[in-house]
Order: C-alpha cells, then sequence, then structure tokens
C-alpha cells in the first residue's frame, strides 16, 4: 500500500487519539517503526495489521473508523491540502459529485503510483446518484462515504449518504442531494497567497 | 442586433477573456473575464490604449494590428499592471474590426491569484483549473519527497557515523580499531599498538589547502597499507593521526624496521597540482606481551606516550613505550 494512505491512518489516530494511541497501534501492529514515509511503499499486511489494530484499540467498528478517516482527510486542519486539492474538482457540490468519476486519475496525475480504486458514478435524478468503487482496498467505500460527508459540509451542501452494500470487490454509495446551497460553505480560492507574504 | 447579442453570449460562455475591436480601433465588447480584470468600462475605449502589444512589433493602427492575425501575441495593461498575457486575433469579415482572445500564459498563477479568480471565470473547456490543482498537487508531493530526502539525507549520516570506515581514506576509523582491540585483547593474541601521527600536515593543510590535505591522507593511507600486512589493521583516528594493530608482531627489531621504513615511505614528496606536499611522520608503539593483564584504554594511551616522546626528540622517528617515558610525559603534561 502506498505510504500516503499508511500516513493518512497514521495522521488520524495520531490528531484524533493522541500519540500514545498511535503508539499502542504501532506495538499491536508489530510495526518495528513509528512513522510511515508518504512517499514509500509498503507491504499491504502492514495496512491491515494497523487498522486491526486500531480497531482493537480504539474498540469501534472498522467501517465506523474507515468513516471517520475519510471526514477526518477533509475537514481537520492538518490536512487541510487534501480538501484544497478535492475542492479543485468542482465549482459546487453536484459538480463536484459530476467529476468523482475523475478521482483516482485527478490523484494519479500527482501521485502515478497511488492506485485509488476505480469509481463509477451514475446521475439517476439530476440530484440522485450512486457511486461504484472497485478495487483493491477493502473499505475504501466507508472512506469516501467520510470524504464525501465532510465535502458536502465543505461546500455548504445538505446531502444523504448511504453505504449500501458491498458485493465481492464493488461497494456502492448513495448520494441524495436534498439542498444544495444549505449552509454558507467554506470559501475556496483557486490560489492560496503565498505564506511567506506581508 | 440579435445575431450580434447571439455572438457576444457565444463568445463569453466560449472564450471568457476575449475583445471585439471594431473597424475605428475601438474595444466593442469584452468577455466577463477580462471586465473582471479591469474595473473601467473597457467599452469604447481605443485597443491600443488599453494594451501594449510587446511581441511581435507592429505599427500602431488597426492595419498593423490586422497584421498580425493568427498569430502568438504577447501584450500588457498599459495601466502599469505586470500581468502578461498570450493572445490571438483574427479579422472580422468585411472589415468589421476583429476578434482578440487573451490567456494569461505562464503567469496564470499570479494572475488567478491577484485578481481573486475562480472556476466560473474560465470556461468550462479551459485546462487552467486542472492546471493549478496540478500545480498545487505536484508541490504537495515534492515537498513530501524533499522532507524525504532530508530524512534518508540525515540517515546516511548517522550510518556513516557508525560504521566502520572512514570515507575519505578507506581505512578503518576509531570504533573499528576499538572492536578489533577489544577482541584481541579477549583472545590474548599478541600484538604490537603502533600509534602514528604526521608531522607538518597542518602546514600542507595551510598553505595548499584542504583537497591537499585530503590527497596526503589518502596517499598516506596507501603507503600505510603498502608496508603492513594484509592481516594488521589500520585506523585513521583522528585528523592526521593513525593506529596500527600488527597482529601477532613483537619483535622489536621487525617492528623498529617497519617503523623506520614508513617513516622513510611518508618523507617522500608527494605531488599535487605540479606542486610537492613534504610530510614526514612521529611513531610510538606498544606491545601487549609486556603486560601482565593489557587493557585497551591503557595499550593506546601508553602508545600514545611513545608517540609523543618521538614528536619532543625531533620528530620523524620511533620509539617504543617504557615506563620511565610515562614519568617525563606526566611531568610535562603537568608543566603544561
Amino acid at each position: 500500500m502506498h505510504g500516503l494512505v499508511n500516513r493518512a491512518i497514521q495522521c488520524f489516530v495520531l490528531d484524533t487519539y493522541g500519540d500514545a494511541a498511535w503508539e499502542d497501534v504501532t506495538r499491536r501492529a508489530d510495526l518495528g517503526f513509528n512513522a510511515f514515509e508518504a512517499m514509500l511503499h509498503y507491504d499491504d499486511a502492514l495496512t491491515e495489521a494497523v487498522m486491526d489494530a486500531a480497531v482493537g484499540l480504539l474498540g469501534k467498528p472498522r467501517d465506523e473508523l474507515l468513516e471517520d478517516l475519510g471526514t477526518y482527510l477533509v475537514s481537520h486542519p492538518t490536512q487541510g491540502a487534501v480538501r484544497r486539492l478535492l475542492r479543485f474538482s468542482g465549482a459546487d457540490f453536484i459538480d463536484f459529485i459530476h467529476s468523482l468519476d475523475d478521482l483516482p486519475d485527478r490523484a494519479r496525475l500527482a501521485v502515478p503510483d497511488l492506485g485509488l480504486p476505480h469509481l463509477v458514478l451514475r446521475d439517476h435524478t439530476p440530484s440522485r446518484f450512486s457511486l461504484e468503487c472497485h478495487g483493491a482496498m477493502p473499505g475504501f467505500g466507508y472512506v469516501l462515504l467520510g470524504v464525501l460527508r465532510a465535502m458536502a459540509d465543505d461546500y455548504g451542501a445538505l446531502v444523504l449518504l448511504d453505504h449500501q452494500r458491498t458485493q465481492g470487490a464493488v461497494e456502492s454509495l448513495s448520494i441524495d442531494v436534498v439542498e444544495e446551497a444549505f449552509a454558507k460553505g467554506r470559501s475556496f480560492e483557486l490560489v492560496t497567497a503565498p505564506t511567506g507574504a506581508p | 442586433m440579435t445575431a450580434l447579442c447571439d455572438l457576444n453570449r457565444f463568445l463569453d460562455t466560449m472564450m471568457p477573456m476575449h475583445m471585439l475591436v471594431g473597424p475605428t480601433g475601438h474595444i466593442s465588447h469584452a468577455g466577463p473575464t477580462l471586465r473582471k480584470l479591469l474595473r473601467d468600462d473597457l467599452v469604447g475605449m481605443r485597443f491600443l490604449e488599453v494594451f501594449d502589444i510587446r511581441r511581435p512589433r507592429c505599427e500602431p493602427s488597426m492595419r498593423g494590428l490586422l497584421s498580425l492575425e493568427g498569430r502568438p501575441l504577447h501584450l500588457q495593461f498599459r495601466n502599469g499592471d505586470q500581468t502578461s498575457f498570450k493572445g490571438v486575433l483574427v479579422a472580422q469579415p468585411a472589415n468589421q474590426g476583429l476578434i482578440l482572445n487573451l490567456s494569461f500564459g505562464i503567469s496564470v498563477i499570479e494572475a488567478v491569484g491577484r485578481f481573486g479568480l475562480t472556476n466560473s471565470d474560465f470556461a468550462p473547456t479551459d485546462l487552467t483549473v486542472e492546471m493549478l490543482y496540478l500545480v498545487e498537487a505536484k508541490s504537495a508531493v515534492m515537498e513530501e519527497s524533499r522532507d524525504l530526502n532530508l530524512r534518508l539525507q540525515g540517515a546516511k549520516i548517522a550510518a556513516e557515523e557508525q560504521a566502520f570506515t572512514d570515507t575519505l581514506t578507506g581505512l578503518k576509523n576509531r570504533r573499528a580499531m576499538d572492536h578489533v582491540l577489544d577482541r584481541v585483547l579477549d583472545h590474548q593474541m599478541p600484538f604490537a599498538l603502533m600509534h602514528l601521527d604526521l608531522d607538518y600536515f597542518k602546514a600542507v593543510n595551510d598553505t595548499m589547502g584542504h583537497a591537499a590535505g585530503d590527497h596526503v591522507l589518502q596517499v598516506v593511507a596507501r603507503a600505510l597499507i603498502g608496508a603492513t600486512r594484509a592481516g594488521d589493521t589500520i585506523a585513521r583516528v583522528g585528523g592526521d593521526e593513525f593506529v596500527l594493530l600488527l597482529h601477532g608482531l613483537t619483535d622489536r627489531t621487525r617492528i623498529e624496521d617497519l617503523a623506520t621504513h614508513l617513516i622513510a615511505a611518508l618523507e617522500k614528496p608527494i605531488p599535487f597540482n605540479g606542486e610537492e606536499c613534504r610530510i614526514s611522520a612521529s611513531a610510538g608503539t606498544t606491545i601487549s606481551a609486556d603486560y601482565e593483564d593489557p587493557q585497551a584504554a591503557i595499550l593506546m594511551d601508553d602508545a600514545d606516550v611513545a608517540l609523543y616522546a618521538s614528536k619532543r626528540a625531533g620528530r620523524a622517528c620511533h620509539t617504543f613505550y617504557a615506563s620511565a617515558l610515562r614519568d617525563i610525559e606526566d611531568e610535562a603534561r603537568k608543566t603544561a
């Protein structure tokens, strides 16, 4: 699994549950080190071991933990880059939903070896969609569910989301946009001011 | 009139940074993004008073402009704003003026930031937003990679420090020597321990530079390897200090011969960049068989005492350790 995925889990546990919890996870998972490198690859078994350790330690179902991870990636202040990169996908939430198929390709442009699952979007009505997630990251649908929840908040949209089923390697999500401009949402500028500027 | 409105609507959607310039050279319509850049109403202004065509050069007239049809243009505002534009123009039929479309070219990131542009300021087919995404994503990835490189570099330096080799000369380092010394003492194997220090090396470094100094150290290392046996352990333990552990060698005559031979070899001028580096060496040796209970720290210190006796005797010579030397050395250390 790509280091970015492992690091996402690491930062999620660290920022949400604290240093001691992460140390406990690395011990339970028998990692032998305490930090993943974002730009290196790791054996998939390590990712599984870390997830199992986190589930065991935090006493939360795996699916819930993955959904929290997705929400964390978009909404936590330390992960601002992910939220920004996702916001480039669409000027409003509906645009964003329509661009979800492109998400793995967008990710690949930035990190060619990330290997996100293939996504297939279907629009049933202008505001009702389903999203299929095909691929080698079991539970990715739950992460996506958390990401979509947080992105809806970010755009200020009122949305009903559900993880409907897992069939083999395919997970299905339903997306029901109740009101696109429900709240104000967070602002997004295409270019951020350089950090050194006065 | 309806046809013109349709054309404007069409152009505003497809090319939000376009302009229509009439036959008199006045702007008759500007796309919404361009209007956003200049707060003034562009319509009615003379195109060449608003824009400066930097390249290619042209005669400042409608005829001049039309001569640039289809060519890549480099433009700037005349109002002092530094944003540069790429553009292309085509003549409208029947001498009705021209249509000009602009883009930001490579200065796009700055321009988008400065003018606060959003997705809706670009045509949906325009790849500007994708490019901004890519720049930001790649920058984030580059930063991660740079951090990783820094950490790896730190780890490499740490690993080198912990390793047993002196990277400049390829000899063993002090750590390695300590390990070997402990091992031969554990196995109670006889050996001689020679401490060798270069003379006049500092002068070479100071007058001819560190590159010359490094070269001299490498030549010295080769000379030490050449004069000893393959099984002996040679370490560079300081800037110009070396320790030789001569396994099984306890015969004073042979050790003295080896030291004399070594010093003579090191006194041969060492050519470097057309000049000659001249050094010598002082050495001191202690022999494990002289001790009832040889200990690494004591042997090292005794070899050191013998070395300093050589230094005091006028350098370029070799001395065996004797307890009398220690008294002299202790006296010298007291007065110093």
